[in-house]
């Protein structure tokens, strides 16, 4: 499968989705193959379904939210330039990058990027804030049936005094990096892709 | 300056008071006598022979019995009203004097913040024991003390290993496990050859004097012994000076782990020195790498073996809660002893026996042993680790130990310094072709200049044998300079240092709810990407080790209290606790309010004070923080400690009231008895949102499709019957209700059995009688549209068989291409409708799904309302390959269904179709004459039903329906 998954990819696109994502070559390749054998399908998009079909999702409790994260607003297919581009997200900060991008623009793995991911994973609605119900809801899928509504509305509660700086009773993106400016993002977000 | 030599002076006015006191007390003639009784070192080694933990509790207790025996006691003659015993106490009494010392030494440099801040304890202790020992050595002509390797190896250091141990956060630990592995082998083996060769090569070259006798074997002797970082010096120095946490840990885990390798190196070299280099045999150097591998695994294993034990024994100390910290002590230095007893190495085996034991012992144990626990560790590490320092001092001043050769002394300092930075390097640029998070070059420098050496290097020189290593008085003067010039020299200038690199520091602040919301979340997104990105990466070995835990290790090891009561309930406790105190700490008014009391005394709940401390506080104190850090001392051990106890104070706070608290979002907290609940939980959440997105997206087409699929009904008639009834495919569905009945039975038993096994879940489901399907099932047709109609392959089947009686089927034959993994993530009772599921997504080409995401309440509200709705409109469709949809056409009233076409068509049936059969037997309506055979094929489990069993609550007039149950 790798062999024949890494000749489907063309040169040039890996040319562009490297210069896009950061990756390398090698590991374009192998997340091709990877990409490939979830493409049940074999239109070269991934459906909701490929992905609800790995079986760690089901179990995981942001599985599905994350599984939307992956796909633009409105589509129900992503090609893997976009499955690059989201997967792009969690590489690891590398030294070089730190300092090389500062005129160019931002890429994918920055900070500001890592925590706008976790931010959308709230962020139903896309109005750029956290509001209590959308806090609710993820709160909801991480805790277990037996806290109950009014236990689970005073976390939220104090979660949202906590960050809100504003008064508005919601987590705007900016209150959102405010609250995790002392945690180490680059670290906690990013998994080790094979090179 | 000045507050150093104002301490030193007031510290030898203590030692002089001491002396003093015990001089005044003594008639004039005895008071010679005495001091010198103590000089013996046999004696005096005796005298340290004692277990540590007695020895602090006698600290305590022997003023008491000396003033006893000065006054009256002991009658020996009848007119002595006062008898001077000092040979009876003489050993607990010095025991005593040297720990109060020690304590007063420490109290008396920690009244200046600014001095302390500056120069680290163990610099200071170090002093103080210069100093002591050179009271002692001008009052006594003769050294007296001298840093015993007995009483180092059997009771000083197992202390401060141990309370390293225990408390070591232990995620942090195995986060950077690879790092801390390579850095304690490689790195220990290559400074100990290169420094032991290169020292050789000095010798040979002349600059170190030819005084210094030794071949290469001694060398490369003194080489594996001074180059090996120590944990008690790395653990003094490093938590004054708060580097990051992944660097602490870096640092420390080598100086723990590399014991193995020190110990090896030591051991086989004396052979070697002791056969001589000459009788080596090429063997031997075999025999040595396969001493490594049994001395470092072995001890490990002895280490995991008796954290088994004492996790296991806490679990039924719930009658002699007194003693339970007893078992803690004795069992984790058993742990040491043992390795000792095997010399396997000790340090790995009490290192792992408390990472190993920590979780379960802490669950087990109560609250109050808790607190014990951690204290007496703290204590006695804290006197041990003094003791240790000021007898390094004294130990240097013993001047008949000293030979002092300048070349050897430089050389040794050079190398181990230029090695263990070219080691770092070296190691690190390998390393950060593996790391997530590169060590940039700033760690390195910190790594480097971190390597400090300290009392084991000091203790296994001391024990070199004279006859076979001639040099021994040089390399043991050269030690104790390379000991107090790393930790003095470099102990002191390593926080300036830090400071002026910006190397990144470590927090002590309790993380925030924010934070521990959002960083549990990160941990679900990076698992997730990674089992999206196929990545068997740490995140995902993580979570197996997780559910092994979960599954075995803590049901085995962990009190069925805890885990039904739950360490939640130990937890939360603890975080009470800390508020109580904090409360009191902002006003202590506030317990008498009578707020506080009135909540506890009106409900029966379980959690009583807890809910009202925390409710207090949230509703009054603003500025009160639930993170107070009560009483903790040690931030860098407890902060793993800490985190969890704060996931559940995120997931449970303020008043759980109920007995369960489970699936909140730590894993770390599954209790045992529910263990697969969040997965379940999860998974069912999961399967429901999905059938809702289903719904949603397919709604309006659905409502389009509708009159076709009601032309197509008769198909779906077809397929049902021959689901139900492969063998016999063309006879009338009147005549198969006969085999039906026989089949109920085992069906319906199934049925039951499941709701039981998850009984707790929250969710129901239960057998139904398709006639009382309610109305919304239309709305869950297009979740299967939408399975269909995706036009990826369909995946090779399982037999008919199979699919009919999924529930019979074993998990190996699972159908579809669910990988086998699937059934080892799955909860067990959960894979069958994890396969079907998927296997109903799977089947996209053709096979009709019912689905019925709807809110629990709803359904159970339609169904008991009963109307019965025409199936037509309940039959989902069926044979979609291309978006086509068909219609089954049951008749509403009767719960008959037309059968327009004839068997001619049955006939037609692909063999696809055949297999999706069984995803429509649930939603064939039951033949009416016969009911009984018409709920069993019914209650048949397709993916879907099962599914939609999973999300929705059964009707309660069923006669098959148990009620709601909870799961």
């Amino acid at each position: 499968m790798g062999s024949r998954a890494s000749s489907l990819l063309r040169e040039e696109d890996i040319e562009e989705i490297k210069k896009e994502t950061g990756f390398s070559h090698s590991q374009i390749t192998r997340l091709y193959s990877r990409f490939h054998s979830l493409d049940k399908g074999e239109n070269g998009a991934l459906s909701r379904e490929d992905f609800q079909r790995i079986p760690e999702l089901a179990i995981n409790p942001l599985g599905d939210r994350i599984i939307n994260a992956f796909f633009p607003e409105g589509e129900d297919q992503v090609n893997f330039r976009g499955f690059m581009r989201t997967l792009a997200h969690f590489r690891p900060v590398e030294d070089n990058e730190k300092n090389k991008h500062l005129d160019a623009s931002e890429p994918l793995n920055s900070r500001s990027n890592k925590l706008l991911f976790a931010f959308r994973l709230y962020d139903l609605d896309r109005d750029d804030k956290i509001s209590r119900d959308e806090l609710l809801q993820v709160l909801r899928m991480m805790v277990g049936v037996n806290i109950s509504d009014e236990q689970l509305g005073s976390i939220a509660d104090r979660t949202i005094q906590e960050a809100d700086t504003n008064g508005d009773m919601c987590i705007s993106f900016s209150e959102f990096i405010k609250v995790l400016e002392k945690v180490d993002v680059e670290q906690k977000m990013s998994i080790r892709f094979l090179h | 300056m000045l507050a150093v030599s104002f301490l030193l002076l007031v510290t030898v006015a203590g030692e002089a008071a001491a002396d003093l006191y015990l001089t005044e007390s003594l008639p004039p003639e005895l008071a010679l006598s005495a001091l010198p009784v103590t000089t013996p070192t046999a004696h005096h080694q005796s005298e340290y022979n004692q277990p540590a933990s007695a020895r602090s509790v006698r600290s305590a207790e022997e003023p008491a019995t000396t003033t006893d025996n000065g006054e009256s006691s002991h009658h020996g003659g009848g007119y002595k009203i006062v008898q001077w015993e000092w040979s009876y106490v003489q050993t607990p009494y010095t025991i005593a004097m040297w720990l109060l010392v020690a304590s007063f030494a420490k109290i008396l440099f920690h009244f200046s913040q600014r001095f302390t801040t500056v120069v680290p304890e163990s610099c200071i202790l170090i002093l103080i024991g210069l100093t002591l020992g050179g009271v002692v050595l001008i009052t006594n002509k003769v050294p007296l003390y001298q840093l015993d390797p007995g009483l180092f190896f059997l009771f000083l250091l197992p202390t401060i290993v141990g309370d390293a141990g225990y408390f070591m956060p232990a995620r942090l630990f195995f986060d950077n496990l690879g790092a801390i592995l390579m850095y304690a082998v490689v790195g220990t083996l290559w400074n100990a050859f290169c420094t032991g060769f290169c020292l050789y090569g000095m010798k040979l070259a002349g600059v170190i004097d030819q005084k210094v006798e030794g071949g290469l074997m001694e060398f490369l002797l003194f080489g594996a012994l001074i180059s090996a970082v120590d944990p008690v010096a790395v653990l003094a120095v490093f938590e004054e000076v708060h580097v990051n946490e992944t660097l602490f840990i870096i640092v420390f885990g080598e100086s723990l782990l590399n014991d193995a390798v020190t110990v090896v190196l030591y051991k086989v070299y004396i052979s070697f020195v002791a056969v001589g280099p000459g009788n080596v045999l090429t063997a031997d150097y075999f025999k040595g790498v396969a001493s490594f591998l049994i001395v470092s695994i072995g001890g490990t294993l002895v280490g995991l073996i008796f954290a088994v034990i004492l996790a296991f024994t806490t679990r039924f100390t719930k009658k002699v809660r007194i003693i339970e910290p007893l078992f803690v002590f004795l069992l984790v230095y058993l742990a040491y002893l043992t390795a000792e007893l095997f010399s396997l190495s000790a340090i790995l085996s009490l290192t792992f026996c408390g990472i190993g034991c920590n979780k379960y012992v802490e669950a087990n144990i109560s609250q109050k042993s808790r607190t014990t626990v951690k204290y007496t560790m703290k204590t006695l590490a804290s006197i041990a680790e003094t003791i240790i320092f000021i007898f390094l001092g004294i130990s240097a001043v013993d001047k008949s130990k000293w030979a002092w050769d300048t070349g050897l002394v430089s050389c040794t300092l050079i190398f181990i310094f230029v090695f263990r930075a070219m080691g770092v390097v070296g190691q690190t640029w390998f390393l950060n072709w593996f790391r997530l998070v590169p060590l940039d070059k700033i760690d390195q420098v910190v790594m480097s200049y971190g390597g400090l050496r300290g009392a084991v290097a000091f203790a296994l020189v001391v024990l070199l044998d004279e006859n076979h290593v001639k040099g021994k008085d040089y390399f043991v003067a050269t030690t104790i300079v390379v000991v107090f010039f790393t930790v003095m020299f470099q102990g002191l200038t390593i926080k300036p240092l830090v400071g002026w690199l910006k190397v990144p520091r470590g927090t002590k602040r309790k993380p925030t709810i924010n934070e521990e919301i959002y960083e549990r979340a990160f941990d679900h997104i990076l698992t997730a990407v990674e089992d999206i990105a196929g990545l068997n990466g740490y995140h995902h070995w993580r979570d197996k080790w997780e559910q092994f835990d979960k599954n075995y290790l803590s049901k085995l090891l962990m009190r069925k209290s805890v885990y039904r009561k739950s360490e939640l309930w130990e937890a939360y406790q603890k975080i009470n606790i800390r508020d109580a105190i904090s409360v009191i700490d902002q006003g202590g008014n506030v317990l008498t309010s009578a707020r506080l009391s009135l909540p506890s005394m009106a409900s029966r709940t379980s959690f009583p004070e807890a809910t009202n401390v925390t409710n207090y506080l949230r509703e009054n104190g603003s500025g009160v923080c639930l993170d107070l850090q009560g009483i903790d001392t040690l931030p860098s051990a407890k902060v793993e400690e800490e985190t969890e106890t704060h996931h559940v104070l995120a997931g449970n706070l303020y008043k759980p009231r109920r007995r369960y608290h489970q699936a909140h979002y730590s894993r770390h907290f599954m209790t045992v008895g529910d263990q697969e609940r969040q997965d379940r939980e999860v998974f069912q959440r999961n399967m429901r949102s999905r059938l809702e997105s289903f719904k949603s997206t397919r709604y309006k087409r659905h409502k389009k499709d509708r009159s076709q699929k009601k032309r197509r009904g008769s198909d779906v008639k077809e397929r049902d019957q021959e689901a139900n009834d492969k063998p016999r495919r063309n006879v009338s569905w009147q005549d198969k209700d006969p085999v039906a009945v026989p089949i109920e039975p085992e069906e319906s038993k199934g049925e039951h059995s499941e709701p039981e096994k998850e009984e707790d879940m929250g969710i129901t489901f239960v057998a139904r009688k398709a006639p009382e399907t309610p109305k919304e099932r239309p709305k869950s047709v297009p979740a299967a549209l939408e399975g269909c109609q995706s036009p990826s392959a369909v995946p090779p089947s399982p037999t008919c068989a199979e699919r009919n009686l999924p529930w019979k089927s074993g998990l190996g034959t699972s159908p579809v291409c669910v990988s086998m993994e699937a059934t080892k993530i799955i909860p067990i009772d959960l894979q069958q409708a994890w396969n079907q599921s998927m296997s109903s997504l799977e089947s996209l080409s053709s096979p009709p799904v019912l689905a019925e995401p709807l809110h629990p309440r709803v359904s159970a509200l339609s169904r008991l309302g009963g109307p019965i709705r025409p199936l037509s409109s309940l039959m989902p469709t069926t044979g979609i390959s291309a978006g086509e949809s068909s219609t089954p056409v049951p008749n509403p009233a009767t719960g008959e269904f037309r059968f327009p076409a004839g068997e001619e068509e049955e006939s037609a049936l692909s063999h696809q179709q055949q297999e999706m059969q069984p995803l429509m037997s649930s939603v064939r309506p039951p033949p009416t004459p016969p009911p009984p055979p018409a709920q069993g094929s019914a209650r048949r489990r397709n993916p879907c039903v099962y599914l939609r069993n999973l999300v929705t609550t059964p009707p309660g007039n069923e006669p098959y329906s148990r009620g709601p149950t909870q799961l």
